[in-house]
């Protein structure tokens, strides 16, 4: 590890100078770090969709579990949120994002040694943290429910994990900047602040009453939409053209839609009715509205982009999850337009349809993008092909099916109990009742979800265990041998 | 084309622009809120920080993340306004006059029946404000008297989850605010002054079906010790019956987490008649024994931004 840092300091510091660095070479600086926050992320992945599972028995039985505080929903709920944002959404994310600064900037990744240093302090950070909701230490802020003691190891971590690719950034060789380049840049900015200013806000030096809840609105909106969702964006920019082998469309739309998103994104997720005065909950919506344009521009860029490729989606896995990944997101980001208006948000807000709507987004856009972004990443990094094909296509299968049974029924539900709830006439548990009936298809989506991960991981596993054994095993039995036949002598 | 200065300006205007719009010009409207002048009982200032119990029940509450089912925030449609004639005064022909302009439909025989009626009589009901305003600018000049009573409307306030929206100043000193995003069970902001009995959400924290059969919140046993009946049994224990009934000479008593959560429950109320919010309160709210006993208005009164 020291000695590639130490090759980056020969890097001539000025940005498109200097000799393009090799694929393979750029791959081979970016495997330990990479692969390190991918292994984990598939991990914490696998532990959400436990704690996701846990939560949606409950439904169907609310007396299981009942008597371990540990695992009272209220808990599990915000544990697998946690799970999946911090464990897996963040991880996933840093470590695609540091490949593709490293692939678009044609140089070697800078200071991989301190990234895995990162990475693990990272995990170390999301550990304490769901234990710490677990145990009932919770902040009781949506999305910032992990204690004072885990978020200050978590900014740490980033700060290790996002210098380097700063620097990265910085020491690129190709002048050209292309626009997942801007994303990420922008999204590798962003989260510090949001973080800070939010646990600040928050748990530190908590500022007063309701002000609370609009600084977390701010911050949940802000990570899904710009962090989540700019990383997310930066990968199907990447990855469509790429593995459809087609140039994007639009060079000037993408960016239109970069700054468009970058200005209008970080204002929404206050709803219409909130205890707050009524600028606040009016500004976010016309924010929100106003995300259409950036909507727009990228399902044209998209859709020019892909058509005609239709043949290339049948040949790769990879492309198959991007693409489906890019019509959740522009799927979620209708969803959220239209909930944005008050009429709508009435009947929705409070009911099944929101976690819907973040299930969308945070599974069937990003999880899925980044999906398609590990099939294709992980065997240049490693050298070697996934060993098990058809437990790529059965992840494929269980996460898209999953998820549209998952948001097609709590949607359809959600829609029911908001319209039940908004008459007086149908007492409380008839609403929720009709709900119910939904949400236990929704159930079967998680079960069918969790089965996807599962393959993932037990795929990323089973690829690391065999090349340990391909590169450990030699190496062991190089270093063994001699001392064996020395021993024989 | 080497862009990434530009990039980091951009990005930094853009999410500085976020910032100031929704943190710090927030921070500076309401960050030194401080409690403001109840308007039924003008003496005492609205909210009041919660006792201690209550206090640390928010924590527990926080703890086990209830805020995951139970949202905070009564929401609210709009307003209507009723019309009520106290004391006619002594000019009859004036006032009967007067009401066949307000309610132009009655005729003659009805106004003059509602006018000979015992006080108050209801003059119009469920009418907007211009209505309302127009009928009292019509009565009050030939001697009567008439009230507006003001009545928020939505869907929330019909089903009994409280009697105003929930506004800023009923959070100013809570630490965390949970507002709650899901509705997987009722609105809790009223709950104190909707359910006043304590045991009553004793018994539905140990085991909800107790008190509503068909409930799908998870039982809270772990807030309760069971425990062999000693000399006495504990006059806390609670009262369990049928098939809910713990075995043969052992009782189940609250712990003190119990105890604290039913008080911040207890605590939990949004019907004090403020500036941002107003209303007529009807009748005296009798609930003196909880232990946030808060701002419970004594009489009808009604806000005075209407007239």
């Amino acid at each position: 590890m020291i000695a590639t840092s130490s090759s980056a300091h020969t890097v001539s510091p000025e940005p498109g100078s200097g000799p393009v660095a090799p694929p393979a070479d750029i791959d081979a600086s970016c495997r330990v770090p990479v692969m390190v926050l991918l292994a984990c992320a598939a991990v914490w992945l696998v532990v959400a969709s436990v704690f996701g599972l846990i939560a949606s028995l409950k439904f169907h039985a609310p007396n299981l579990l009942a008597d371990c505080p540990w695992l009272t929903y209220g808990r599990v709920q915000p544990a697998q949120m946690n799970a999946l944002i911090y464990g897996f959404a963040a991880q996933a994310a840093l470590g695609i994002a540091l490949w593709m600064i490293a692939r678009l900037g044609r140089t070697l990744l800078v200071q991989p040694g301190y990234i895995v240093v990162g990475a693990l302090l990272w995990n170390v950070g999301v550990k304490l943290g769901v234990f710490g909701i677990l145990i009932g230490d919770t902040t009781g802020y949506e999305w910032l429910e992990m204690p004072g003691y885990a978020s200050p190891i978590l900014f740490a971590a980033y700060a290790i994990i996002g210098i380097p690719a700063l620097l990265t950034f910085h020491h690129r060789r190709e002048p050209m900047l292309y626009v997942s380049q801007w994303f990420l840049l922008a999204a590798l900015f962003w989260f510090p602040w949001i973080y800070s200013t939010a646990n600040l806000l928050l748990i530190f030096f908590p500022v007063r009453g309701v002000l609370q809840a609009v600084v977390d609105w701010w911050y949940v909106n802000n990570l899904s939409q710009i962090w989540l969702g700019f990383i997310g964006l930066a990968a199907i920019f990447y990855f469509l053209p790429k593995l459809t082998a087609r140039p994007l469309y639009s060079n000037y739309l993408a960016i239109l839609a970069f700054w468009a998103l970058a200005l209008s994104g970080g204002w929404g997720g206050i709803h219409s009715g909130a205890p707050v005065p009524a600028w606040m909950p009016s500004l976010s919506t016309v924010f929100t509205v106003l995300t259409a344009i950036p909507l727009i521009a990228i399902t044209i860029n998209l859709n020019r982009t892909f058509t005609g490729a239709m043949a290339k989606l049948k040949k790769s896995l990879p492309l198959k999850f991007v693409v489906f990944g890019a019509v959740a997101y522009l799927l979620a980001g209708a969803l959220a337009i239209v909930s944005a208006f008050p009429q709508f948000s009435q009947i929705t807000h409070f009911t099944l349809f929101t976690p819907a709507r973040t299930q969308l987004f945070l599974y069937g856009f990003f999880a899925t993008t980044m999906f398609g972004a590990i099939y294709h990443v992980v065997p240049l990094l490693i050298q070697n092909e996934w060993p098990s094909a058809r437990l790529a296509r059965a992840h494929f299968a269980l996460a898209t099916l999953g998820l549209v049974f998952y948001v097609g029924s709590l949607s359809v539900g959600g829609i029911l109990q908001g319209l039940a709830l908004n008459d007086p006439e149908v007492p409380f548990a008839g609403a929720l009742n009709r709900a119910l009936v939904c949400f236990r298809v929704g159930t079967l989506g998680d079960l069918l979800m969790a089965a996807g991960n599962v393959c993932l991981a037990s795929n990323l596993g089973w690829l690391l265990v065999r090349c340990c054994r391909a590169c450990c095993v030699p190496a062991i039995m190089a270093a063994v041998k001699p001392q064996m036949a020395e021993a024989a002598r | 084309m080497n862009h990434g200065p530009l990039i980091f300006l951009g990005v930094f205007f853009a999410l500085t622009l976020s910032w100031f719009g929704l943190v710090f010009e927030p921070q500076l409207q309401l960050g030194n809120a401080q409690p403001t002048t109840n308007l039924v009982n003008a003496a005492q200032l609205y909210p009041q920080m919660r006792p201690g119990q209550a206090r640390q029940g928010l924590d527990v509450y926080r703890s086990l993340g209830c805020a995951a089912c139970h949202s905070q925030q009564i929401g609210q449609t709009g307003r209507t306004y009723d019309v009520t004639l106290t004391d006619p005064g002594t000019n009859r022909a004036e006032v009967i006059a007067a009401l066949l302009k307000v309610r132009p439909r009655a005729t003659a025989t009805e106004a003059e029946k509602l006018v000979a009626g015992p006080m108050p009589q209801a003059i119009l009901k469920d009418v907007a404000h211009v209505a309302a305003t127009n009928a009292m600018a019509k009565l009050e000049p030939t001697g009567a008297k008439a009230e507006v009573k003001i009545i928020p409307t939505g869907p929330d306030i019909a089903r009994g989850w409280g009697k105003r929206r929930s506004v800023a100043e009923d959070f100013l000193f809570d630490q965390p605010v949970m507002l709650g995003s899901q509705r997987i069970g009722p609105d809790l902001a009223d709950v104190g002054s909707r359910l006043p009995v304590a045991n009553w959400h004793l018994l539905h924290l140990y085991n909800p079906q107790i008190v509503v059969s068909k409930s799908v919140m998870p039982p809270y046993r772990f807030l309760f010790e069971k425990r062999k009946i000693g000399r006495e049994p504990s006059p806390d224990a609670l009262k369990l019956a049928g098939n809910f009934a713990t075995e043969p000479g052992c009782e189940i008593v609250p712990t003190d987490e119990a105890r604290q959560l039913v008080a911040y429950l207890l605590s939990l109320r949004a019907d004090t008649v403020i500036f941002e919010t107003p209303m007529t309160v009807a009748t005296a709210n009798v609930s003196t024994n909880t232990p946030a006993a808060t701002n419970a208005p004594a009489a009808q009164t009604t806000n005075s931004v209407v007239k």
